[in-house]
């Protein structure tokens, strides 16, 4: 019996679950060779990401190991490679303790909380031609929705732990997350009127020019939002290592830590995965056929290695200032792109509604100046609004000339 | 009208990465900001003072290495200029230089580690703090020539120094100056103009120049609230009269302030450096000193340096015995904890880690 796909179903556009399907299809009745190529397929994802985090967190040590002037992890395996393996093994060894006084159903379910959106956004994304796992037409907002996640999971760690550090830790980052997750929406919203599609694929392929030149407010918008999101500094507050040493993960240990580690660094990934496909043209490339994977994996790296890059650079935002960036800066950024955008979308477009290549340049031309123009001005306003008032004991002076 | 919060007692330390060590502070915040600062501090106790009593004046240079242990040739130097002036002993001109040059080139590793962990409380990721180190390590190499040592170094005795410094000593300075010319102007690219670090650092915590007077604060804290006071100036002692240099003076007196009032300190130290190399000349290392010193009885000294975090003073009485009837440290970092109270009310939390990280303690003399 062979079991056939109808074309209405959102996996019937993606390349290897048709595979599977067909061919465990022969054995099986339809409904269980359904269910053995899902799991097949969420299997690989699920361990993809969790492969992608360990190896990225051997890469961005050894980057910050050379940031730093120093080697890194390069001990075990070729130039360390195997470090992530080394420290699984020891966190599973070590004990799992759960503070006394912690709620402790909240706690343990919080690694998985944390896990889970990040393995599920990987679920719509497309890693080469009709290979995403779904389809989804309102893929942009099931990023969203599953990524808000996150800040629960967060608030889940801080108040199950029974630690003020934690409280804190949990309290600004959640905080943090409801805040930039406007500026974020907002700045997607302009990648969805020049793509005229919330589906990642149609996203994708309506880049003949990449988002990234289209679109650059909107992409340093996202960029800033989704590291603040994500917790890297200059974000980082919500476990802001020299004032709440882990923040709201401060009392997990052994395996939950383990969890929450890759959460943090599978994170990282997914969000440069999103990134990819909204702004830099997602899998498509020279020989994009065949080597679509390819372009997509090196992306994701570039991005990768420019989180990296601020983490290693920038000192830590106070809470008020990390605020006054997100609704005095960002927000508005995101909004005058979101109309300007607009605009330029009722002025070019076609009379079927869509945009050509040549449109594409001159939305990008105007961009361009929109968005130096933008950060220029709002940057000069922002300077102002954030530096702190003195308090009332005196006032501040720049320091004078050396004696 | 505001929401009422509830206040919320917070343990910051002693176990904490930003403390500088074992400091404690009992803080109760309305949310972020802080209401309560209550610090509280003896973790660190070793009764250096009570020790002292039971050594005799050249051992008593070993347990000054452990009081602030990242500037251990200043704290021998404060010592040694308390036990000659009890002595009246007179220093020869070479082991002078030799002072100066290493309490310089000590303030420049005690100021590196200072804007490094500065930068830390910050919160950046180490970079800056591994710059620094860079730096630092190259310091404490040149002392381990010098001495054998690098960080408990007892390198001076009362009378002069130890050891003369060996032939390969001069070119590995040299190269060290040379090199950190560089070394130092990257750091200062990272740091210096960052917005972040203003925008964080400026106008917060700012200490008026009549508390810090009142407080008897000193040091670059004292400094960065516009007071030109630097006891190498004005009371030199060792071969600072010889030296040209600049006291870098701040009006602030907020963190930014004390942090750009060391890294211009960093500058003067390095020209002092260069002068001692220029000046020093062939001769004797130790006055003609005996092995165990005994002052007359009810002879008192007061030996006082400009250490990298304050002003460092030993006050040492002698009963006519072998070691010092009382020996008090007057620790710099001591008294400028006294103003943090008003320092950090008010402020948030992220403010409170950077404030303690501008003004530069360090545990081992705060305790003793």
């Amino acid at each position: 019996m062979n079991c056939v796909l109808g074309p209405g179903n959102i996996l019937h556009d993606t390349l290897l679950f048709r595979v599977i399907y067909d061919g465990v299809g022969h054995v099986l009745p339809c409904w269980l060779s359904y269910a053995v190529a899902g799991l097949a397929i969420m299997l690989i994802l699920v361990n993809g990401v969790l492969l992608g985090a360990g190896l990225f967190s051997w890469v961005e040590r050894r980057l910050i190991g050379r940031f730093h002037n120093r080697i890194g992890p390069n001990r075990w395996g070729p130039f360390g490679s195997l470090q992530p393996l080394a420290d699984l093994v020891k966190l599973l060894l070590k004990e799992d303790l759960t503070p006394k006084g912690a709620d402790r159903i909240i706690f343990a379910i919080v690694p998985v909380a944390m896990l889970a959106p990040v393995v599920l956004v990987m679920a719509v994304v497309p890693f080469a031609k009709d290979t995403a796992l779904a389809n989804l037409n309102v893929g942009v907002l099931y990023i969203l929705a599953v990524t808000s996640i996150t800040s629960i999971a967060i608030f889940m760690a801080g108040w199950a732990s029974d630690n003020r550090y934690a409280m804190f830790g949990a309290s600004r980052g959640v905080a943090v997350l409801i805040s930039y997750e406007v500026p974020v929406v907002m700045s997607l919203l302009g990648v969805v009127l020049v793509a005229g599609s919330m589906s990642l694929a149609d996203i994708v392929s309506a880049q003949t020019v990449p988002f990234l030149l289209v679109q650059p407010l909107a992409f340093f918008v996202f960029f800033a939002g989704t590291s603040a999101e994500l917790n890297r500094t200059p974000f980082d507050l919500a476990e802001a290592e020299s004032e709440l040493i882990a923040g709201y993960h401060i009392e997990y240990s052994g395996v939950k830590f383990a969890l929450i580690q890759a959460a943090e660094f599978g994170a990282v990934l997914t969000s440069s995965a999103v990134m990819v496909t909204l702004f830099l043209s997602g899998w498509s490339g020279p020989f994009s056929n065949y080597l679509g994977w390819a372009w997509f994996l090196m992306k994701i790296g570039v991005l990768a290695f420019i989180f990296s890059w601020i983490r290693a650079t920038f000192p830590r935002l106070r809470i008020d200032q990390l605020m006054a960036f997100a609704w005095k800066f960002l927000l508005p950024l995101s909004i005058i792109n979101l109309f300007a955008t607009a605009l330029e979308v009722y002025f070019l477009r076609d009379s079927a509604g869509t945009l050509d290549t040549t449109d594409l340049w001159i939305m990008a031309g105007i961009n361009f100046g929109l968005a130096f123009a933008c950060i220029l001005v709002f940057g000069t306003l922002i300077r102002e609004k954030v530096r702190p008032a003195g308090p009332a004991t005196g006032a501040t002076l720049s320091p004078g000339e050396a004696d | 009208m505001p929401i009422q919060t509830e206040p919320m007692t917070v343990n910051i330390g002693p176990q904490h990465p930003s403390t500088h060590g074992v400091f404690r502070l009992r803080v109760t915040f309305d949310g972020e900001n802080i209401l309560e600062v209550e610090p509280i501090f003896g973790y660190l106790h070793r009764g250096t003072e009570k020790l002292a009593e039971e050594r005799n004046y050249v051992q008593i240079v070993t347990l000054t290495d452990r009081l602030d242990y990242v500037s251990s040739m200043i704290n021998n130097q404060a010592y040694c200029l308390a036990v000659e002036d009890l002595l009246d002993l007179e220093v020869p001109q070479r082991a002078k230089y030799l002072r100066t040059l290493t309490a310089e080139l000590q303030r420049v590793a005690s100021h590196l580690m200072g804007i490094g962990f500065f930068l830390q409380d910050l919160g950046t990721l180490g970079t800056p703090l591994m710059y620094a180190f860079r730096s630092r390590e190259r310091i404490l190499d040149l002392f381990e020539m010098l001495c054998g040592a690098r960080i408990t170094v007892s390198y001076m005795r009362p009378g002069g120094v130890f050891f003369d410094a060996p032939d390969d000593f001069w070119p590995a300075l040299d190269q060290f100056l040379k090199d950190f010319e560089t070394e130092y102007k990257e750091i200062e690219q990272l740091i210096l103009e960052n917005e972040i670090v203003m925008v964080r650092t400026r106008g917060v915590s700012v200490l008026p120049l009549d508390l810090a007077i009142n407080a008897s604060v000193s040091g670059p804290v004292l400094r960065a609230s516009g007071l030109d006071w630097d006891w190498r100036k004005m009371d030199p002692y060792d071969a600072y009269d010889r030296m040209e240099f600049d006291v870098p003076i701040a009006t602030g007196g907020d963190n930014y302030d004390r942090f750009w009032v060391r890294i211009q300190e960093i500058h003067q130290s390095i020209r002092m450096v260069k002068q001692c190399i220029q000046q020093i000349e062939p001769g004797p290392i130790r006055a003609d000193v005996p092995l165990i010193l005994r002052p007359k009885p009810g002879a008192e000294a007061y030996g006082r340096v400009e250490a990298s975090k304050g002003e460092l003073a030993f006050y040492l009485v002698s009963d006519g015995g072998i070691s010092p009837y009382r020996c008090k440290v007057r620790s710099p970092s001591l008294i400028n904890l006294t103003v943090t109270e008003h320092l950090l009310v008010g402020w948030k939390l992220a403010d409170m880690i950077v404030t303690l990280g501008s003004l530069d303690i360090n545990m081992g003399e705060v305790d003793r």
